[in-house]
């Protein structure tokens, strides 16, 4: 695989930021309750990492090494009022729920964490790749978060009917965990333990060991 | 080459940095604002019209829109006030300022709102000169915050003709199923006000049973939604009774519903 692809791809399964490095995980309780806001938000996280990578970037040999940080965070600000405008222009009944959330794109540790660890070593191009590929990832445990939680919750897919709901006569029962942020940990949780089965060489080393069964080993003695 | 550090070059860079975004910021904002007034207003005038059940798909919503004639009301008199510019009214500025507000205390504040403007715009829809729908913007807190929307009544101003909002943060699923089309079409027909004139519309825990007497003053709950459903209660009871539109709409009553100037 060539540099480029590899630094836009591998954000995908093999680092992926909320999976493996476990960032970003807030948003992903808050904004999965439904699949249509959750791409919405995907789409803005993906661009604002992007280009703040890309901003961070190109600006990268002009920043004072002590006001680092603030100068990532204006500019990743910058970007996010940016977004919000846009939405509240342009697709008006989505910003209207998802407002607060997109304002909070700011605290999100992955945008962050990629200026700072990526954007500020590397050209401005692999930045931004390495922007939208981080974005990429996080969209896909995401999207899939919000699906399971849609569909089980709300019987409904990007608003459209797909387990009919008894309150609508239909048959469903849906499950209210599933829309409460909880429900997410346990979904992502299993991501995370699926994932890692699939690509072994992200299984963390084990902090600790548990002793061996006392009782069994009293048994064999006797 | 000079160091990025020295102080020289840290204020530089954050100046140029601050002037570049803040610049970048302003424009956006500046050029998109027209388009978000726009929305912002195309979204009440469609809230208050669904409301009213006007909303038609072959017609545009200005076009509804412009047979609804707003008025001001002084809602301690219960007059229509025509001092008040109709375009520039904005129910938050009236509420936070002091002098065009009241503050509730709390046994008067059972929709937790805090502070009461003391003129609301209401909208009336005629049709062929003759009062069809009276449609008065409401709000109250629900669990996570304010709802805030509108309530058509009919010309007996006794009858429902719908309750929409058009904000709320409310957990979807829940508490946002007060915008589930079939829940709202529960409030259709329904009776406000008992003989005493007191506001005994309420959202009951459950579902209502058909055939009990007190059924068309009764709305079936959200269920798993207890404090939102209870917020409906409480805004309607607030804003429909004495501190509310009362006093507003029994003058209406009294001049002949409404055809007459109150």
């Amino acid at each position: 695989m060539s540099k480029t692809k590899q630094i836009l791809l591998n954000p995908i399964f093999n680092d992926n930021p909320i999976a493996l490095q476990v960032l970003g995980v807030c948003s992903a309780l808050a904004v999965t309750t439904n699949l249509y806001v959750t791409l919405i938000m995907c789409l803005a996280l993906t661009l604002v990492c992007g280009f703040s990578n890309l901003f961070v970037s190109i600006i990268r040999n002009h920043i004072p090494s002590n006001i680092r940080i603030i100068v990532q965070i204006t500019i990743i600000a910058s970007l996010v009022v940016i977004v919000d405008e846009l939405l509240k222009a342009y697709a008006y009944e989505s910003s209207k729920t998802m407002t607060v959330f997109v304002a909070l794109i700011v605290t999100n540790c992955i945008v962050m964490g990629r200026a700072e660890a990526f954007a500020m070593q590397n050209t401005p191009f692999l930045s931004f790749l390495d922007g939208i590929g981080n974005g990429l990832g996080y969209s896909l445990i995401l999207i899939f978060v919000a699906a399971f939680r849609e569909l089980l919750g709300a019987g409904t897919l990007l608003n459209y009917e797909i387990l009919p709901l008894i309150q609508n006569n239909g048959w469903y029962t849906g499950n209210n965990f599933f829309l409460l942020p909880p429900s997410s940990f346990i979904i992502i949780a299993l991501l995370i333990w699926g994932l890692r089965s699939w690509k072994k060489d992200q299984v963390e080393e084990a902090q600790f060991k548990v002793a061996e069964n006392s009782l069994e080993l009293e048994e064999s003695k006797m | 080459m000079k160091s990025n550090n020295s102080i020289l070059k840290t204020i530089l860079v954050s100046l140029v940095l601050c002037l570049v975004c803040s610049s970048v910021i302003s424009y956006t904002a500046i050029s998109l604002r027209e388009k978000q007034e726009a929305n912002v207003l195309l979204d009440k005038q469609e809230t208050i019209l669904a409301a009213a059940g006007l909303l038609k798909e072959q017609e545009s919503v200005d076009q509804i829109f412009s047979s609804i004639s707003e008025k001001i009301v002084n809602l301690d008199t219960g007059k229509y006030d025509h001092t008040i510019d109709l375009s520039s009214y904005n129910q938050k500025d009236y509420s936070n300022n002091e002098l065009t507000s009241k503050t509730l205390v709390p046994k008067e504040d059972i929709a937790v709102i805090k502070r009461r403007e003391n003129f609301a715009k209401v909208y009336l829809y005629y049709k062929d000169e003759v009062l069809e729908a009276i449609i008065l913007p409401v709000r109250g807190l629900g669990l996570w915050g304010t709802l805030y929307g509108y309530m058509a009544l009919e010309s007996d101003l006794q009858t429902v003709i719908g309750l929409e909002f058009y904000k709320h943060k409310e957990t979807p699923g829940l508490g946002a199923e007060v915008n589930n089309p079939k829940w709202k079409a529960l409030w259709k027909g329904k009776k406000i006000y008992d003989a005493n004139d007191e506001v005994i519309l309420s959202v009951i825990k459950g579902q209502v049973k058909r055939n009990s007497p007190s059924s068309l003053y009764e709305v079936d709950g959200l269920s798993g939604a207890t404090i939102t459903s209870k917020g409906v209660t409480n805004l309607l009871h607030f804003w429909l009774g004495k501190m509310g539109y009362g006093p507003y709409l029994k003058k209406l009553k009294e001049s002949n519903l409404g055809n007459s100037n109150v």
